[in-house]
């Protein structure tokens, strides 16, 4: 029998422990370095922890008290979770540096975000799952109204302040309806079947608010609209975090929830999630075609994006929970790879500019005064418009298996739509990148090494993970190997 | 010689050097380019002359794993139609580079790099074997050549090369959706997964399926070629793209187009194809139709020669449906002759814009007393576009004929009037641009020097061999004939 140890247990301890130093560390003196690297060696220790954490594995996944469940799949999000974050401090150091007071605490933020979400793909009942979506939430809404002089973010977390809570209510409440029915709060549902509680009242009303909840926290269509704003008004450094780990690990815990649960067998179900994912992946590429300002055109397109994402969930009738999973899980990597590159540049350019860049007129010219930071924007476009040579392609490939093996036409013809519709406003990025600078302003480059060299090493990843993905799929493969589904 | 992929790699590896090389000296990208190029082309003459293996046909072949996930293989084998295809390839690449000698105002070390680049992708597209790996260089080449329509484009070129990326992309899509379901309904039926041509072809499908997959594919080719109604982007895009780009357009894209259709559709889809074969040599001859005259009702050199591009590539449509063997050599010789003239046609329109800054034919009149030289050439083309016997032209559309006239003779009687057609806008352009009355405001126009007539002799005589000894083109495409579908 697998006993609980503390190899498995280790990442969490490691992350943990490391929040806490960071906020002694802060207490005692404010130096913005050495937080920083405190931050970096936590998160690359963490990494480090899921050495001994995939050894105690391999027997499978272990279950914790019916709270939790340690497995490869897990595993494989984590490490996903603090590698984005440690490109965040990368990215950020120098953002941090010229425009903010006050920049210490944002690494302790980032450290309960990715404390948060670490708890979310592991989580198999709803008191987990409550408590990692909160602490992301919390973590976030500081984070977004961080910086202290400008307006935007601070209505921007507001916004998402409100609509997150009443998101997390949403979803509470009908946790407790389903409780009310079933008599369990553990994913799988207890001991009473599924078919037993489907006609019940309390069930079926429980799960519209978990789903409704769970496509607020996704901004899935129709629950979308807050979106764009946060995103705009978020700085492009916490944007990019709001894009990636939130959603990120949000969706790891649905697709658990819903192997788990079965509950995509039910045809009701399944027939309100394909039709947010439809309207998701139309709504957002349509929307995204008026827009002038990049962030807002990103969230737009990450509407559509999460909207491709729910295929994998409506896979796992069709076809088996493992390849569902290695589907969601390539495509959440290349997903968080472009993201991430998309939001960092934004990040980037505005260095030592005095407002920040986020308008697509801002790309213009891009490709002749700085080739390195448009030749990796025109890989991350290339990559979120799903064109082949990059990541996108092969996770939009997947997919299009996916939609293609279990008959899903409907969703592989919106696929289809969306990603028609996409090209346009991706290729106008790269039209905006191409066109001749106005003037040829001398750019101050200095502190930008390591944002740039970040970058560019993002840029690489998503080409040649898009010509090669064999190793990225032998690993993804690889952990669910252990994870026993 | 025999490892494709090593030219490939040689080619895309000669892009990024010609990028870098910008830094030393503004003239050398375009040397290097050049010198890739040539030595590309000699690669080739060296692999036609090594011979094919006689067991398989094939010139060169590569197979290792790629994505072994999803069965997905890098198989690269050249047979002898991918053999002159990429032949032509690699031999317009020095015409584009050539051609482009001096128009290029700024960015030259980017600008090589995407000629480079799309010429790799294409290589790689005639030399696919494996259906994942094929649609990947099919949508590799696109990106470089719309880089090359939206940078160096003329004063439209933005939504040109919107309109250009857009259509293909989309149709791509279907492809690729085509391409997916076919090799699940084999994964199905076989259990094996696969995306290897070679264990695709004689998949069994249910045909109302069949025929839905040969229309994704079908459709995705018809927009490269392009045929009505897919057509559009193709004189817009012609239009704005630089000289360079256009030359690689006409002369190499839309025979991807036309190779897609003669590898896949019908040998994937056999019986999906033969009774697709009326609609599909209909399109071809309403394309011939239509094609020429919108050609004739133009003023602009260019869009000119775009739509008589659409008439020719009308003749590929009518040759392979008509499903026999001289209907599909003279495709194949259409591809190729049109290749060469239209080429010639493209860098003749990019010359007089570089001199004239125009392309409008009211802009022209008479600029033969100017520029003999010039004037002789276009002659020249001017005619072998028009199929005059004796140029290779010639022989491809009188073979398409010939074909079509055993399967239809209704349809094969209009495509002939498509000749006809050719004759007068060929004729009309001849007489606007460099005949006539001559312009009084052009008083000075330089002459083709030493570099373009070269070129431009080159190509002469490509099409005049091409038209006087067929033969060794023609069995070179005779003895693939039998792995198309056709028994011969």
């Amino acid at each position: 029998m697998n006993m609980l140890t503390l190899q498995h247990g280790l990442p969490y301890v490691v992350v943990a422990v490391g929040l806490l130093i960071v906020m002694v560390g802060i207490s005692i003196k404010r130096t913005h370095l050495v937080a920083a690297a405190l931050t970096m060696l936590t998160l690359i220790a963490g990494i480090a922890a899921h050495v001994p954490t995939l050894n105690v594995l391999e027997s499978g996944g272990l279950d914790v008290d019916g709270l939790v469940r340690l497995d490869g799949i897990g595993v494989f999000f984590n490490l996903l979770f603090l590698a984005t974050s440690s490109l965040t401090v990368l990215l950020g150091y120098r953002y941090l540096e010229t425009n903010l007071r006050y920049r210490e605490e944002f690494y302790l933020l980032l450290l309960t975000l990715t404390f948060g979400a670490m708890c979310l793909p592991i989580a198999t009942h709803y008191v987990s799952l409550l408590l990692g979506l909160e602490i992301v939430s919390i973590s976030l809404y500081a984070m977004i109204a961080y910086p202290d002089k400008v307006r935007p973010p601070l209505e921007a977390a507001l916004k998402y302040l409100i609509l997150s809570g009443i998101g997390s209510t949403t979803i509470l409440f009908g946790m407790a309806l389903n409780y009310a029915a079933v008599g369990s709060m553990a994913f799988g549902t207890g001991e009473l079947t599924f078919e037993v509680a489907a006609n019940d009242a309390y069930f079926i009303i429980g799960q519209v608010f978990i789903w409704s909840g769970i496509a607020f926290k996704l901004s899935l269509v129709p629950f979308h609209i807050w979106t764009p704003d946060v995103y705009e008004g978020a700085p492009a450094l916490v944007t990019g975090l709001l894009a990636t780990i939130s959603k990120g690990a949000v969706f790891a815990v649905v697709m658990r929830y819903a192997v788990e649960s079965d509950l995509l067998t039910e045809p009701s179900v399944f027939l309100v999630v394909s039709l947010i994912a439809v309207l998701s992946m139309i709504v957002g590429n349509l929307l995204a075609l008026l827009q002038k300002n990049l962030k807002r055109l990103l969230a737009y397109s990450s509407i559509a994006h999460m909207g491709y994402l729910l295929i994998t969930l409506l896979m796992i009738n069709s076809a088996q929970p493992a390849v569902a999973f290695e589907t969601l899980m390539l495509y959440v990597a290349g997903y968080f790879l472009m993201t991430i590159a998309a939001f960092g540049l934004i990040t980037v350019t505005s260095y030592s500019a005095d407002r920040e860049l986020n308008r697509v007129t801002d790309l213009e010219g891009l490709f002749w005064t700085r080739p390195a930071l448009a030749a990796t924007m025109t890989a991350t476009v290339l990559s979120l418009a799903g064109i082949p040579l990059t990541i996108g392609f092969i996770a939009k490939f997947y997919l299009f298996t996916a939609g293609i093996e279990g008959e899903l036409w409907l969703l592989v013809w919106s696929l289809i739509i969306g990603s028609a519709i996409g090209i346009y406003y991706y290729l106008r990025l790269v039209f905006a990148m191409t066109k001749a600078p106005e003037n040829d302003e001398s750019i101050s480059w200095t502190g930008m090494i390591t944002g740039v060299g970040t970058l560019s090493a993002i840029g690489l990843a998503i080409v040649v993970l898009g010509i090669y993905p064999a190793p990225l799929i032998d690993f993804i493969q690889g952990m669910i190997a252990v994870s026993g589904i | 010689m025999s490892n494709i992929l090593l030219l490939i790699l040689l080619m895309l590896g000669a892009g990024v050097v010609a990028w870098l090389s910008e830094r030393i000296d503004t003239r050398l990208p375009k040397w290097v380019s050049l010198i890739s190029f040539a030595l590309a082309t000699l690669w080739i003459v060296l692999l036609w002359s090594s011979g094919a293996d006689p067991k398989t046909g094939l010139y060169a072949a590569q197979h290792f794993d790629w994505i072994p996930r999803f069965g997905i293989s890098v198989i690269l084998e050249v047979d002898a139609l991918s053999l002159m295809l990429i032949a032509l390839t690699t031999f317009l690449g020095i015409v584009a580079v050539i051609s482009s000698w001096t128009e290029t105002s700024e960015r030259y070390g980017f600008f090589q790099f995407n000629i480079l680049w799309v010429m790799a992708g294409v290589v790689g597209v005639f030399s696919s074997f494996d259906l994942f790996l094929f649609f990947f260089f099919w949508e590799v080449m696109l990106i470089p050549m719309y880089f090359l329509i939206a940078i160096w484009g003329h004063e439209d070129r933005s939504y040109a090369a919107m309109k250009f990326f857009l259509f293909t992309q989309i149709s791509g899509l279907l492809l690729l959706v085509a391409i997916v379901a076919l090799v699940w309904v084999n994964y199905g039926a076989t259990g094996n997964l696969t995306f290897a041509y070679g264990e695709l072809v004689g998949t069994a499908i249910d045909p109302v399926f069949a025929r839905l997959l040969m229309l994704g594919f079908f459709i995705a080719f018809i927009t490269k070629l392009p045929s009505v109604p897919v057509h559009t982007w193709l004189p817009d895009a012609h239009t704005q793209a630089p000289t360079a780009g256009s030359v690689i357009l006409a002369g190499i894209l839309l025979k991807t187009g036309g190779y897609g259709i003669v590898r896949f559709v019908v040998t994937l889809f056999p019986e999906a194809s033969a009774d697709f074969w009326a609609i599909g040599m209909s399109l071809g001859v309403v394309s011939i139709l239509y094609g020429g005259y919108m050609a004739y009702s133009q003023s602009d050199f260019k869009r000119l020669v775009a739509y008589s591009s659409i008439a020719h590539m009308g003749f590929v449509l009518v040759g392979v449906y008509a499903f026999n063997d001289l209907g599909m050599q003279g495709a194949i010789i259409t591809m190729i002759a049109h290749g060469f003239s239209t080429a010639a046609l493209f860098m003749m329109a990019g010359a007089l814009q570089e001199r004239l800054h125009s392309r409008e034919m009211t802009d022209m009149g008479g600029l033969w007393v100017r520029a003999p030289r010039m004037g002789a050439v276009t002659m020249f083309f001017v005619v072998a576009s028009v199929g005059m016997p004796g140029l290779g032209n010639f022989i491809g559309e009188f073979l398409v004929l010939i074909g079509a006239f055993q399967k239809n003779v209704t349809l094969t009687v209009l495509a002939a009037i498509g000749v006809v057609v050719a004759a007068v806008y060929g004729l009309s352009l001849m007489q606007r641009s460099f005949q006539g009355t001559p312009n009084p405001d052009i008083t000075e126009i330089q002459d083709f020097g030493f570099r373009e007539l070269g070129i431009m002799v080159l190509l002469m005589i490509a099409l005049i061999w091409l038209g006087v000894y067929p033969q060794h083109v023609l069995a070179l495409s005779e003895s693939v004939l039998p792995t198309l579908g056709i028994a011969s």
